[in-house]
C-alpha cells in the first residue's frame, strides 16, 4: 500500500505499537493511557496486545510518575510517558529538568543511559483557555540534556517517535492537538526520522518561513496566498527543536535572505528569537530585511472564542508579514475559513 | 542481639568506624580548600548506612540524596573514586563534574545520589518496578532525611510503590533537622513521620538509628520481605548530625541547636555504644580496634593521595557527555 493514509494519531499509535511489538523494554504510562479514548487515539488497544504491565494507567502524581520513568531507564527500561496536556506535565519540571536533562553529564557519562520519551500535547481553541494549552516548548529546549521534538505531519510523528524511543536519551515529544486528526502519507513498518533534522517542505526564493508544529500548516496556507503576488515562500519544517538544524536554517536563508519564524508558543524568548538570534549571528550579512517573528502575544492564552481568534496567529498573519518585507500591504483573511476559527476542521467536535 | 555472631558485629562495627574516620579526614582536608565543593558529612549518623546495607546484595540498588557518603561507602561503593570526585578530578566517580552530592557506582549497584530533596525517591520506585516487569528480584532502599517527607513527590511515590506493592524499603534518617530549621517549625507536633507512610498503606517502624544492631536486625527484616514480594516497608530511624549542615565544622554556638542537644546525642554515638559492648563481651580487643583504625587510615590516606595526583579533566571535556550516545 504505497499511498496507504493514516492520521498523526494513528502514526503516533503505529510507532509505539512497533516499538513495543520490537522491544521487550519499551513500555508506556501516563493518566489515561488505556481508557477508552485513549489519548486522542494515541494509545488504543495497546493495553489489549501488552498487558496492564507494560502499558498502564497512573496515579496522578507527575512529578514521581516522571521519577518512576527515569528510576526505570537508568536499569535498562525505555519508558514513554504521555501527558494529556503539556500544561500537566509542568508538575514534573523537577524531574525532568534537574534530573533527567542532567544525568549523563553529572554522573560523568557513568550514570547510564536515560532513553526516556515523555509526549505532550499541546493546541489552541475550543476554549482550552489558560492552563490546557500552552505551547511551552520553549522552556524544554532550552535546556541542555534534552532532546525537543515537535512533528507535522503523519510521516515525520511516525519517524520520529521511533527515533525518539530508540534515543537513550530523554526526548520530549510534542504533539499539537489540531495536528492528531490530520491525515498523511506513512509507509508501514518501522522506519525513523533522524532527530536534529530540519525538512524543506515547500521551495521558493524569496522568503524562508521556519517553522514548527501546527503552525507549518498555517505556513503553507501562507505561502500559497504569498505566491499569488509572485512572492515564493521556502517552508522549513523544523521538526527538532533541540537539537536544532542551523545549516538548513541557514542554508534556506542564504538562498531567500528573508526569514520569518512562525511557532505555536509566545514570541518572547521562544524558538522565534533563538532562530533569529543565530541567524543574526551567523548570516547578517544575508538578511536583506530585518526578519519576523510570528507568535503569541504576551498575555495568558484566553478562553473565549471573541478574544482567542486575536491570539492565535493564522496564515494571514504570516502571510503578512512576507507581503511586507516587499513592500506588499497587509492580506486580508487568506480564505474565509468554513468553519469557526477555534476548531481546525469541521470533523474536529468537543470536549477536548 | 547475643544471637548476633562476633563476625558480623565486628562487620557492622568496623564499617561505622570506617565511614566515621574518612568524615572526620574529609572534614580536617576541608579546610585546604582543594575540595571545592560542598560536603554534607554523616558523622553521627553511620549506623543507619551500615545496618542497613550489611543486608544488602551487589545486586539490590541503593539511592540517595545530598548527605550521601555513608549510604555509598556501605553499599560498596569505591571510595578513591568518591575522593577524587570531591576534588574536582577526572578519575572522580563523576569525573569531577557531579562533586559530593553526585556519588555513584553503578558496579556495586549505587545507582546515584542527587542534590535536590527528594528527587531520588521515586526513581528507587522507579527501578524496583522495573525489576518487577523483569522477573528480577530484588530490593531497592531509598535513602532520604526527614525533610523530604515534606515534599510531594515523597507522597507521590510512597502511594505508587503501595499501589503496585513494589520491594523498595524507604530508609528516612531522622536528624530533627532540616538545615538550620528544626521539625518543629515543619511539621505539625505529634505527627510522626511513619504516620505519613503509614497513611499511604505501607507498613512502618520507627527504631532508634544510633544501635547498628537495632537498624540491621529491623533492616533485615524490612529488605527480606520487600524483596520477596510483601510490598514497599517504610522505617524511620532517628539520628542526628554531629557537624553543621553543610561543611566540616561544628555550629552549635550558633543559636539554632544546643550545645547540650548535641552532647545529649554525642553520648550516644553508634560506635562507641557498640565499642563499649564489643569490647566487654570480649568481641573485640583493643588492639583489634588499634587495627582496624590503622587499616582505614591507610586506605583514605591513599584515597586522598590518589584524588590529589590525578588530573583534572581536561577543559575539553566541558562538553563532553551532554548526551548519550
Ligand atoms: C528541593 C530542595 N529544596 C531545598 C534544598 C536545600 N537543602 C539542601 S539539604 C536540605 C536539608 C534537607 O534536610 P533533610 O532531608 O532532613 O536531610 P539532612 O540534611 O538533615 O540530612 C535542604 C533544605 C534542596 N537541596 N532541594
Ligand atoms: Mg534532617
Amino acid at each position: 500500500m504505497p499511498d496507504r493514509e493514516i492520521t498523526f494519531a494513528q502514526a503516533v499509535r503505529e510507532a509505539t505499537d512497533l516499538c513495543m511489538a520490537e522491544d521487550p523494554t519499551v513500555y508506556l504510562m501516563g493518566l489515561g493511557v488505556p481508557d477508552p479514548k485513549g489519548v486522542f487515539g494515541t494509545t488504543v488497544g495497546l493495553q489489549e496486545k501488552y498487558g496492564p504491565d507494560r502499558v498502564f494507567d497512573v496515579p496522578t502524581s507527575e512529578n514521581a510518575m516522571t521519577g518512576v520513568a527515569v528510576g526505570s531507564a537508568l536499569v535498562g527500561m525505555r519508558p514513554i510517558l504521555v501527558h494529556q496536556r503539556l500544561d500537566f506535565a509542568l508538575l514534573s519540571m523537577e524531574q525532568i529538568v534537574n534530573q533527567a536533562a542532567n544525568w549523563h553529564y553529572m554522573f560523568g557519562g557513568r550514570g547510564g543511559n536515560l532513553p526516556l520519551v515523555i509526549r505532550l500535547v499541546v493546541g489552541r481553541g475550543w476554549g482550552q483557555g489558560p492552563q490546557h494549552s500552552q505551547s511551552l516548548q520553549a522552556w524544554f529546549a532550552h535546556v541542555p540534556g534534552l532532546k525537543v521534538v515537535m512533528p507535522t505531519v503523519p510521516y515525520d510523528a511516525k519517524g520520529l517517535l521511533i527515533a525518539s524511543i530508540q534515543d537513550n536519551n530523554p526526548v520530549i515529544f510534542i504533539e499539537h492537538r489540531w495536528l492528531h486528526n490530520v491525515k498523511g502519507h506513512v509507509p508501514e513498518g518501522v522506519y525513523s526520522v533522524p532527530l536534529g533534522a530540519a525538512r524543506v517542505v515547500r521551495e521558493g526564493s524569496d522568503v524562508t518561513i521556519a517553522s514548527s508544529s501546527y503552525m507549518t500548516l498555517e505556513a503553507l496556507q501562507a505561502a500559497e496566498v504569498m505566491s499569488e503576488d509572485g512572492i515564493e515562500a521556502e517552508v522549513l519544517d523544523i521538526r527538532t527543536l533541540r537539537p536544532l538544524d542551523q545549516e538548513a536554517i541557514l542554508d534556506s536563508v542564504g538562498k531567500t535572505g528573508r526569514l520569518i519564524v512562525a511557532d505555536t508558543g509566545w514570541k518572547s524568548f521562544g524558538i522565534g528569537a533563538e532562530v533569529v538570534a543565530f541567524t543574526a549571528e551567523r548570516a547578517f550579512a544575508k538578511l536583506k530585511h530585518p526578519p519576523h517573528r510570528i507568535g503569541l502575544p504576551d498575555c495568558p492564552s484566553p478562553s473565549t472564542p471573541a478574544i482567542a481568534n486575536r491570539f492565535y496567529p493564522r496564515a494571514a498573519e504570516i502571510a503578512s508579514a512576507g507581503r511586507a518585507m516587499f513592500g506588499l500591504s497587509p492580506t486580508g483573511i487568506v480564505e474565509e475559513p468554513s468553519v469557526p476559527e477555534d476548531i481546525p476542521d469541521p470533523s474536529f467536535a468537543g470536549p477536548f | 542481639m547475643s544471637s548476633m555472631n562476633a563476625a558480623l558485629l565486628r562487620d557492622l562495627y568496623f564499617g561505622m568506624l570506617r565511614i566515621r574516620i574518612i568524615e572526620e579526614r574529609i572534614a580536617d582536608l576541608y579546610y585546604e580548600q582543594e575540595m571545592r565543593c560542598p560536603v554534607h558529612l554523616c558523622i553521627g549518623q553511620e549506623a543507619v548506612s551500615v545496618g542497613v546495607c550489611e543486608n544488602l546484595s551487589v545486586d539490590d540498588y541503593v539511592m540517595s540524596g545530598h548527605r550521601s557518603h555513608g549510604h555509598y561507602l556501605a553499599k560498596g561503593g569505591d571510595l578513591p573514586a568518591m575522593m577524587a570526585e570531591m576534588y574536582g578530578k577526572v578519575t572522580g566517580c563523576c569525573q569531577g563534574k557531579g562533586g559530593s552530592m553526585h556519588l555513584l557506582d553503578r558496579s556495586v549497584g549505587f545507582l546515584g545520589a542527587t542534590a535536590i530533596v527528594g528527587s531520588t525517591i521515586p526513581m528507587s520506585v522507579g527501578a524496583a518496578r522495573a525489576s518487577v516487569m523483569r522477573g528480577e528480584e530484588r530490593a531497592v532502599v531509598s535513602f532520604f532525611g526527614e525533610a523530604a517527607c515534606e515534599e510531594g513527590v515523597f507522597h507521590e511515590s510512597l502511594n505508587f510503590a503501595a499501589l503496585e506493592r513494589l520491594p523498595v524499603v524507604f530508609v528516612c534518617e531522622n536528624n530533627l533537622y532540616s538545615v538550620y530549621s528544626p521539625l518543629g517549625v515543619r511539621q505539625p507536633e505529634g505527627q510522626s513521620v511513619i504516620d505519613l507512610a503509614q497513611g499511604h498503606g505501607i507498613e512502618s517502624h520507627e527504631a532508634d538509628g544510633n544501635d547498628v544492631v537495632e537498624v540491621y536486625n529491623l533492616s533485615r527484616r524490612l529488605i527480606k520481605e520487600a524483596r520477596g514480594g510483601g510490598g514497599p516497608r517504610f522505617v524511620e530511624f532517628k539520628t542526628y548530625r554531629w557537624r553543621e549542615h553543610c561543611g566540616p565544622a561544628y555550629d552549635n554556638e550558633i543559636g539554632y541547636r544546643t550545645e547540650v542537644e548535641f552532647q545529649q546525642w554525642k553520648a550516644r554515638c553508634p560506635i562507641e555504644r557498640l565499642e563499649t559492648r564489643l569490647l566487654e563481651e570480649g568481641t573485640l580487643s583493643p588492639p583489634d580496634i588499634k587495627r582496624m583504625r590503622s587499616q582505614v587510615g591507610e586506605e583514605i590516606e591513599n584515597a586522598v593521595a590518589y584524588a590529589k595526583q590525578s588530573s583534572f579533566p581536561d577543559e575539553s571535556n566541558l562538553m563532553e557527555d551532554v548526551y548519550a550516545p
